[in-house]
């Protein structure tokens, strides 16, 4: 006799993604679904969909979504969590939304304590305009507008947000966790997880977890080759664990 | 056999991510095109120990798995937070 041990989560549309194959979306997708059902929390859930390759999740996450103008989750989500203090509110952003146009409202969320969870995908590269530079691709790394690849001398650092945002005594918990294995997926759940559990405790402060996600159209190889890359190449830039709480 | 996954392959990307985590090496990309033009995992069964690998990193959320739970079956290993699987196998 067979039981099923694995099976999509109903919070999860069951529909298809355009989302390119070996893509990091599905996979953070599919973790908050099951959290969501986990914590049965489907009912008071509001999430908000970042301007990106994210930008469809409301068509995949079958709970409450907004979609805000481009970096704006955080300042959306301070409004409904103020209104509603009883819903859970999380943003998903990806690092054009986050880091680059929405730098100033994550820092200002997370300075100002807002009781909110952001999920923010880092893939080092803008996905759906075409692979440009991201304020958090490497050193080095060859993008569409860094064909000699990114030079500290002419277009900076990456930008290191969890680092940044755990300095702030307004942010409760930050951690950065990757989808580079199976292993590795299971810990970005158990992270994305308690940064809900914390808002569903009324916590007081912002909680922001950072997934490192591969990209394997825009970094131009297998999505198996990038999901190595990733391990070996990204978590040195951006070392994996929890930064604070 | 312990275990036994089902693809919906016609949803499939074949971007081979399960082909690659799996431990018995019991998924083969197939050699048929789906409705949408790619090359889907297919699942041989043989030696599926109905661990959740594939399941687990699959981005299209598209791989169920079954499990033997008749008492032929013991678990070895439990599944850790840090662990690939948990190691499944049949009793002598």
């Amino acid at each position: 006799m067979m039981k099923t041990v694995f099976k999509r989560t109903p919070t999860l549309k069951d529909c298809p993604t355009h989302y390119c194959p070996g893509c990091g979306h599905g996979i953070a997708h599919r973790l908050i679904a099951e959290i969501i059902d986990e914590l049965d929390i489907r009912d008071r859930t509001i999430g908000i969909a970042p301007v990106g390759c994210a930008v469809l999740a409301y068509d995949y996450l079958d709970v409450d979504m907004v979609e805000v103008a481009h970096g704006r989750p955080p300042a959306v989500a301070t409004g409904m969590k103020r209104t509603n203090p009883d819903k859970i509110i999380f943003s998903y952003q990806g690092d054009g939304d986050l880091a680059s146009i929405g730098a100033a409202e994550i820092l200002h969320a997370g300075h100002r304590g807002e009781q909110i969870t952001v999920v923010f995908i880092n893939n080092a590269v803008y996905g759906m305009t075409g692979g440009q530079m991201a304020p958090t691709t490497m050193l080095d790394q060859v993008t569409a507008t860094t064909p000699k690849g990114r030079s500290a001398a002419e277009q900076g650092y990456p930008l290191q947000v969890s680092e940044l945002l755990a300095t702030l005594p307004g942010t409760i918990y930050i951690e950065r966790c990757a989808l580079s294995s199976v292993a590795q997926i299971r810990k970005t759940k158990k992270a994305i997880k308690h940064a809900f559990d914390l808002q569903l405790e009324g916590a007081d402060g912002m909680s922001m977890v950072e997934v490192l996600s591969p990209c394997p159209t825009y970094w131009r190889m297998s999505p198996t080759k990038a999901m190595e890359w990733l391990e070996n190449n990204m978590t040195k830039v951006f070392p994996l664990g929890r930064l604070k709480g | 056999m312990a275990g036994k996954i089902i693809i919906d392959t016609e949803r499939c990307k074949g971007c081979g991510l399960c082909i690659t985590v799996c431990p018995k090496k019991s998924i083969v990309i197939s050699e048929i095109s789906n409705r949408n033009g790619y090359f889907p995992a297919q699942a041989d069964n043989s030696n599926c120990t109905g661990c959740g690998a594939c399941a687990i990193i699959c981005p299209e959320a598209i791989i169920e798995v079954l499990r033997d739970d008749s008492d032929n079956v013991e678990i070895i290993i439990e599944p850790r937070e840090d662990s690939e699987q948990n190691l499944i196998g049949e009793k002598a």
